[in-house]
């Protein structure tokens, strides 16, 4: 039985009706037999009495690591100073990486629930959160540290906060996904868990992210969440299994290829001709629709949106010479406003030991150039936004590339003493890349 | 006490012991997918081998007996493994197509409901709130409860358009993300000064640095070192409020509920985009926020009998035009919406290219 009262809650109680599982049952639930949760109810009703919030942060740590805690204590005290929820006063969150791609295991949800209620957690767990932690919700100062011992006895280690690299996420991708052009989840160890001091303790301007997304669907938001999105994509042609290509023609018809594909093709990549006019070339994707007329994609103008794949699902598929395409400056609303990430490798191959080297090295590069140039809590894009994405590509010794821009500059204020000189690095890179 | 450790620092652990066995015999070699009703996939592998995804919805901040709920289901009714997606609905896959029935029929008589999937409006992404944040204006479980609930058959029907995906946020730093409807806190009023306390508690140089529109400068205030705001230039953003916390932005009555909607970071058919604002001025009433899930409703209501096949709410907004949107919904249109940050001239139509 819980040490502490159950309060009323008026309010919280209206969210206890309604066809969505309620949160607010879970933690009545808890509070029968736990007094932190009784008191974070109170707590909590009180916030929606009021409308304001009550928490406020402070310095808790593990034995080892600077970050991965969030603190929490209340303010909401009596005149005396005595906190009027006594046993929610420290009410912290472990934040813990969960295994890339977020599987899990009836035990291993199980064993995680045993570990952090044996520990004196308060039983509140959520899945997960926006950087994608699991968050062990409710544990005071004491607490925290055999929490965490049991959580790392079986495998698990504090993910990010602060001034840090932070927890990473990738799409289910090779596990389960058919668009999926590269290792997701091996993309997210190499890089992450070779960073780890990054992470553990924080030493960085501003926090650093990064996010793997198996295609341009970007299911992990890679290009709007992510300082560095490695996104998956492929060079060759869109391969093509013509039976299933018919399959969705034989349900669908002409108006839906054409209303649903062809017109909503960016490029205008797209046509559907007569058999007998089919250019057969080097970068067509064919699919004879097995009524005289066939679907032709030009793929020297596919931009790799995905669109006609996602409407035809194992019709189209990405071709077989797969990679990644880097973008770096994604980010929210502080300072400067939203920022998307923008490219600056095109394109490199992600299959062999030494790719996914490269991509160490990559992302250990534009770590140090963050950690070396910007100011403090200053994010990647902000910083580029700053110093001009040439300025950044120079520092990380990486060659401009026409694909890095929606369009070359408009304005004249630019000064070109060595305009020759970039002329013969443009020419350099086009021989390197021939 | 005991002796502490150092810790083991693994990392992000491997996800192959936790995943289901023919995912991991067929890893990176799917062929196929289909979307056999809401709620449910069909996945097949170049092997032949075949998995079937149950998608459930859950409240995200769980506790454990709810945990374990799911986790008896996965055994009993599934093969035991489960995944989470972005948006905190659970995953149940099966390779046996005749547990697909039973598993729905136990998660509903549980109550977690099923869909989720392809051109529904799915769970919405949300942050933490008066539950556990150090800022907020609002809270979030409790704003996506009340709304989910309002937006029940849209989770379990697929009758959109195209994927809707939402997100909120308990203030204007947005954690919850870009989204095709964004719920975000619009502060309305300055920051409150404690000038008691911002001599002890603030960093005053990293506070003035953080302000977007220059506003904050130091300044001494009854004898006492503090910063002052020039309310003028003040955009009430918060900024300022984290790293100072005797800077109280939030406020019961003023900070006001904003709706924003078009961001979408995939990549089909238009390049990413971010979400850009329609309503503003909703009051923060909790506990079921009845004026936004309003406002809510008829954008959803007005896309899904407007849109075409295949249009992400900004397609559907960029084929009918930013005009026709404040027309179809009946949303004021102000002078809010012209953008006047910087870089703002890119969202003036300079062109005359108008529909009439």
């Amino acid at each position: 039985m819980s040490t502490r009262p159950l309060y009323d809650t008026p309010m919280l109680d209206q969210l206890e009706s309604g066809p969505w599982p309620s949160f607010v049952t879970g933690l009545k639930r808890l509070a029968k037999d736990n007094g932190m949760m009784a008191d974070l109810i109170g707590q909590l009703e009180t916030s929606y009495e009021t409308r304001k919030g009550f928490w406020k942060g402070g310095t808790v740590g593990v034995f080892g690591y600077g970050g991965g805690i969030i603190p929490r204590f209340t303010e909401l005290k009596d005149k005396s100073g005595k906190p009027l929820f006594p046993e929610a006063a420290e009410f912290h969150t472990l934040r813990v990486q969960p295994p890339a791609g977020m599987h899990y295991t009836s035990d291993l949800l199980r064993k995680l629930c045993d570990v952090w209620v044996d520990n004196g957690g308060s039983g509140l767990i959520a899945f997960h959160g926006q950087s994608g932690d699991i968050m062990f919700q409710g544990v005071s100062s004491e607490n925290v540290q055999a929490v965490f011992n049991g959580l790392n006895e079986i495998g698990f280690d504090l993910g990010g906060a602060g001034p840090a690299l932070r927890t990473s996420m990738s799409c289910v991708g090779s596990a389960r996904c058919e668009m999926s052009c590269f290792d997701e989840a091996r993309a997210l160890r190499t890089v992450i868990n070779n960073n780890l001091d990054d992470m553990h303790r924080p030493s960085l301007p501003y926090k650093f992210k990064f996010k793997f997304s198996g295609c341009p669907n970007d299911c992990v938001n890679a290009i709007q969440r992510s300082d560095m999105a490695t996104i998956g994509t492929w060079r060759d042609n869109i391969r093509v299994n013509e039976a299933l290509v018919q399959d969705y023609y034989k349900v669908h018809g002409m108006h839906d290829l054409y209303n649903d594909v062809v017109g909503r093709c960016p490029t205008k990549a797209i046509t559907v001709v007569p058999e007998d006019q089919v250019r057969v070339d080097a970068h067509t994707s064919v699919a004879k629709l097995g009524d005289g007329n066939a679907l032709c994609i030009d793929n020297k103008n596919c931009v790799r949106c995905m669109h006609c794949l996602n409407v035809i699902p194992g019709g189209l598929l990405p071709g077989n010479d797969k990679g990644v395409s880097i973008l770096v400056g994604g980010k929210g609303v502080l300072k400067i406003g939203a920022t998307m990430g923008s490219v600056i490798i095109p394109f490199m191959k992600l299959e062999t030991d030494e790719d996914f080297e490269k991509l160490n090295e990559l992302a250990r590069n534009i770590l140090d150039f963050f950690a070396e140039n910007a100011l403090d809590h200053e994010r990647t894009g902000e910083m580029i936004e700053r110093i001009g994405l040439s300025n950044f590509l120079e520092g990380m010794d990486i060659p401009v590339d026409p694909n890095m821009i929606k369009e070359p500059r408009s304005n004249p204020y630019f000064r070109s003493d060595d305009w020759d000189e970039q002329v013969a690095k443009w020419v350099e890179y086009r021989q390197q890349a021939a | 006490m005991a002796e502490l450790r150092p810790p083991i620092e693994s990392g992000a652990p491997d996800p192959m012991p936790y995943m289901h066995p023919v995912m991991v015999k067929n890893y990176g070699k799917w062929s196929f997918h289909s979307h056999p009703k809401p709620g449910v996939l069909y996945h097949r592998a170049e092997s032949g081998d075949e998995i079937w995804t149950v998608k459930a919805g859950t409240q995200r901040q769980m506790d454990h007996y709810t945990i374990r709920e799911l986790a008896d289901i996965a055994d009993q009714y599934g093969d035991g493994f489960v995944r989470f997606t972005a948006r905190s609905n659970i995953e149940y896959m099966v390779a046996d197509g005749s547990k697909v029935e039973p598993l729905i029929k136990a998660l509903n008589d549980k109550g977690y409901p099923i869909g989720g999937t392809a051109n529904s409006v799915s769970m919405i992404a949300h942050t933490q709130g008066w539950l556990h944040c150090d800022i907020p204006g609002t809270d979030a479980s409790g704003v996506v409860k009340a709304l989910m609930d309002e937006l029940y058959d849209d989770f379990v029907k697929c009758e959109m358009p195209n994927r809707v995906k939402m997100s909120t946020s308990c203030c204007e730093i947005n954690c919850g993300g870009q989204a095709d409807i964004a719920i975000i806190v619009q502060h309305t009023k300055p920051p409150k000064i404690n000038h008691d306390l911002v001599a002890n508690v603030c960093e005053r140089p990293s506070v003035v640095a953080r302000c977007p529109v220059a506003a904050i400068r130091p300044a001494l205030v009854n004898g006492k070192p503090s910063l002052e705001v020039d309310e003028k230039k003040c955009i009430c953003c918060g900024a300022c409020f984290p790293p100072c916390p005797p800077m109280q932005i939030n406020d019961p009555e003023h900070s006001k509920i904003a709706i924003w909607v078009g961001g979408k970071n995939s990549n089909a058919r238009s390049k990413p985009t971010f979400h850009k604002l329609v309503a503003a001025g909703l009051p923060n009433n909790a506990p079921r926020w009845p004026e936004v899930a309003e406002v809510v409703k008829k954008i959803l209501a007005t896309y899904k009998a407007d849109g075409k096949p295949w249009e992400r709410m900004i397609d559907w907004i960029d084929r009918i035009g930013w005009p026709a949107f404040f027309e179809k919904t009946g949303l004021p249109f102000t002078k809010y919406h012209i953008d006047n940050w910087r870089g703002g001239r890119a969202n003036l139509n300079a062109s005359a290219h108008i529909r009439f």
